[in-house]
C-alpha cells in the first residue's frame, strides 16, 4: 500500500509524465561536461529517461551512490557536491563546499559523503542524507585519489605536497593519520577491490606506491622504480586515471605515463611481469567483469579508439573506433556490455562485450563519465 | 599608444592567421581538451585559472610559448606536436579576448 502511494506520488511529479520508473537497479548517468548537466539512463532499454540540469562546471566530473541506489551524488569540478534523485530527476540537495574539486566517495555504511578539493586544499566530510558538514579537514595542497575505507573512513593523496591520509569516521570523534610520505606529484590512487592495497601512481617522478592498508602500521611502500614520467617520456595530454586500473588474473594493469603501454604487475611480488604497446596513452585501464579482458581508452589526440587486451598473454585482441574523444567506458555489472562516451560525437556507444559488436547507440551533449548504479556497491568508491 | 594599437588589431589578427573551421576546432579544443586540467570555465584545476584576472596583462607571444613548449617540471604538456604557431597565437588571443 505504502509502495502504491509512492507510486501515485511519483505519478503526480510532472518530470514523470511518461510511465514511472519505480526501481533504479539498471539504472545509470551519464556527465555531460560542457551542459552542467546528467542524463538518466536505462541500461536495460538501452535509453536515456531524463536529464537534470544545474550542475556547475562538471569538467571533471565524478559519480557515486547511495545504498539504495536511488540517489546520485555528483563532483563537480567548481566544488558543487550535488545530490540527484534518479526517481524524479531533481536535484535533491546541493553545495558548493570549495572553490574547486575533483571528486569524492561515499563511505561503506553510506551515509557519509567525502569529497577531495583543489582548491583550497583538503577534504571535506558531508551527512549523506542532508549534505550538512560533518567533518574538515583542510590542507594546503590539492588532494587526489581519494577512496572510502571499510569502517567509515577514507584515504586520499596530496598532489603538490606528496602525502597520503585515512581519516577514521568510526568514532565518536574524526581521526586523521598520515599514513607516510608517497613521493612527488602522485597524479591518481586507487584501493584494490579486497580493500588491501591503496595504490598511487606518481606523475613528478617514477615509482608507483603502495601502502597496506590490512597491516597495523602502514607504510608506503615504492615499487615499478622505472615507472612514470621523466623529461623523455612524450608529453601527456591527459592524466591517466587509476579508478579503473583492472586487477586480474593476480595481475595490476597499469599506464604507463608518457608512453603507449600497459605495464602489468605481479600482484603479490609487486614486479612487472610483462609491457603491452598500445595505440596511444592509456588513460583508462578497466576490467571487463568475469572475463579475462581488459578494455583501454586512450589520450588525445589518439583518443578515437578502444582496444581489448587479453590478460592472460597480454595482447591486443580487438581495436574498435566508437567515436570522436571517447572519454569513459562503464561495463555492465556483469560484463556483457559495455557503454562508452565519445565526446565529440556527442554519443554513448554500446557494445556487446562477446560479439565486439555496436548493439545501440544514445544521443548525448558532450558525454564524458557514465556510472551505473551497481558502483553502489563496490569498495573504494 | 603602441600597446592600444597593437590590441586593437589583435582580435583582427588572430581571425585572419587560421581558417574558420580551424578555429571552431581550436576552440574546441581549448574548452575540451584544456579544460580538462584548467576547467571548462578555465577558473582552474590541475592546472592554473586562465580567466580574465588570471591572465590580465599576460603577453600573448609568452602564453603561446608556454602552450607550444609547456611548463617543464609541471604536468603543463608541450602542445607543438599538434599545433603551428599561428593556432597557439589563436589559442593565446582567444584566451585574452574573453577578458572582454
Amino acid at each position: 500500500m505504502k509502495t502504491l502511494a509512492l507510486c501515485f506520488a511519483l505519478l503526480a511529479a510532472p518530470a514523470l509524465a511518461q510511465t514511472p520508473c519505480c526501481a533504479t537497479g539498471d539504472l545509470g548517468v551519464v556527465v555531460e561536461r560542457a551542459t552542467g548537466s546528467l542524463l538518466v539512463v536505462d541500461r536495460s532499454d538501452h535509453a536515456a529517461i531524463g536529464r537534470v540540469e544545474g550542475l556547475g562546471d562538471l569538467s571533471h566530473a565524478s559519480v557515486t551512490f547511495s545504498p539504495d541506489e536511488r540517489f546520485a551524488y555528483v563532483f563537480g569540478r567548481d566544488g558543487g557536491l550535488t545530490k540527484v534523485d534518479m526517481l524524479t530527476r531533481s536535484i535533491a540537495a546541493r553545495v558548493i563546499q570549495a572553490g574547486n574539486s575533483i571528486g569524492g566517495a561515499i563511505s561503506d555504511d553510506g551515509k557519509l559523503i567525502a569529497v577531495s578539493n583543489y582548491e583550497p586544499g583538503g577534504v571535506k566530510v558531508f551527512d549523506a542524507d542532508t549534505l550538512a558538514l560533518v567533518g574538515d579537514i583542510p590542507g594546503n595542497s590539492k588532494t587526489i585519489g581519494l577512496v572510502d575505507v571499510p569502517g567509515r573512513r577514507f584515504a586520499w593523496s596530496t598532489w603538490d605536497s606528496g602525502e597520503a591520509f585515512m581519516a577514521d569516521f568510526s568514532g565518536t570523534e574524526m581521526k586523521v593519520t598520515k599514513l607516510g610520505d608517497v613521493g612527488k606529484n602522485p597524479f591518481d590512487a586507487v584501493l584494490t577491490d579486497d580493500a588491501h592495497t591503496y595504490l598511487i601512481g606518481l606523475f613528478g617522478e617514477k615509482g608507483v606506491t603502495a601502502i597496506d592498508l590490512w597491516d597495523e602500521t602502514p607504510a608506503p611502500v615504492r615499487f615499478l622504480k622505472d615507472y612514470g614520467k621523466t623529461e623523455d617520456d612524450l608529453p601527456v595530454y591527459k592524466m591517466p586515471h587509476l579508478q579503473g586500473w583492472a586487477f586480474t588474473e593476480g595481475q595490476f594493469v597499469l599506464p604507463a605515463v608518457g608512453q603507449h603501454e600497459l605495464l602489468w604487475v605481479n600482484r603479490e611480488t609487486l614486479a612487472e611481469v610483462d609491457r603491452t604497446p598500445t595505440h596511444g596513452q592509456p588513460v583508462f585501464i578497466i576490467a571487463q567483469p568475469a572475463s579475462p579482458f581488459v578494455w583501454v581508452n586512450f589520450a588525445t589526440p589518439l583518443n578515437d579508439t578502444v582496444q581489448v587486451v587479453d590478460s592472460r598473454d597480454h595482447k591486443v585482441v580487438a581495436s574498435l573506433t566508437p567515436g570522436k574523444a571517447v572519454l569513459h567506458m562503464e561495463f555492465a555489472p556483469r560484463g556483457a556490455e559495455v557503454w562508452i562516451s565519445s565526446r565529440d560525437d556527442d554519443k554513448i556507444v554500446i557494445y556487446d562485450t562477446q560479439s565486439r559488436e555496436k548493439i545501440g547507440e544514445i544521443p548525448a551533449q558532450s558525454p564524458s563519465g557514465i556510472f551505473f548504479t551497481a558502483r553502489a556497491h563496490r569498495t573504494g568508491l | 599608444m603602441l600597446r592600444i594599437a597593437a590590441l586593437c588589431l589583435l582580435p583582427v589578427a588572430a581571425s585572419a592567421e587560421v581558417a574558420a573551421p580551424r578555429a571552431v576546432a581550436l576552440e574546441r579544443m581549448v574548452i575540451q581538451d584544456c579544460g580538462s586540467c584548467h576547467g571548462l570555465t578555465m577558473k582552474g584545476g590541475l592546472g592554473k585559472p586562465l580567466t580574465a584576472e588570471a591572465l590580465d596583462g599576460a603577453d600573448p607571444e609568452a602564453l603561446a610559448l608556454i602552450v607550444l613548449d609547456g611548463v617543464p617540471g609541471t604536468a603543463m604538456p608541450p602542445w607543438r606536436p599538434l599545433l603551428t604557431e599561428e593556432e597557439a597565437d589563436w589559442i593565446a588571443h582567444y584566451l585574452l579576448k574573453d577578458q572582454k
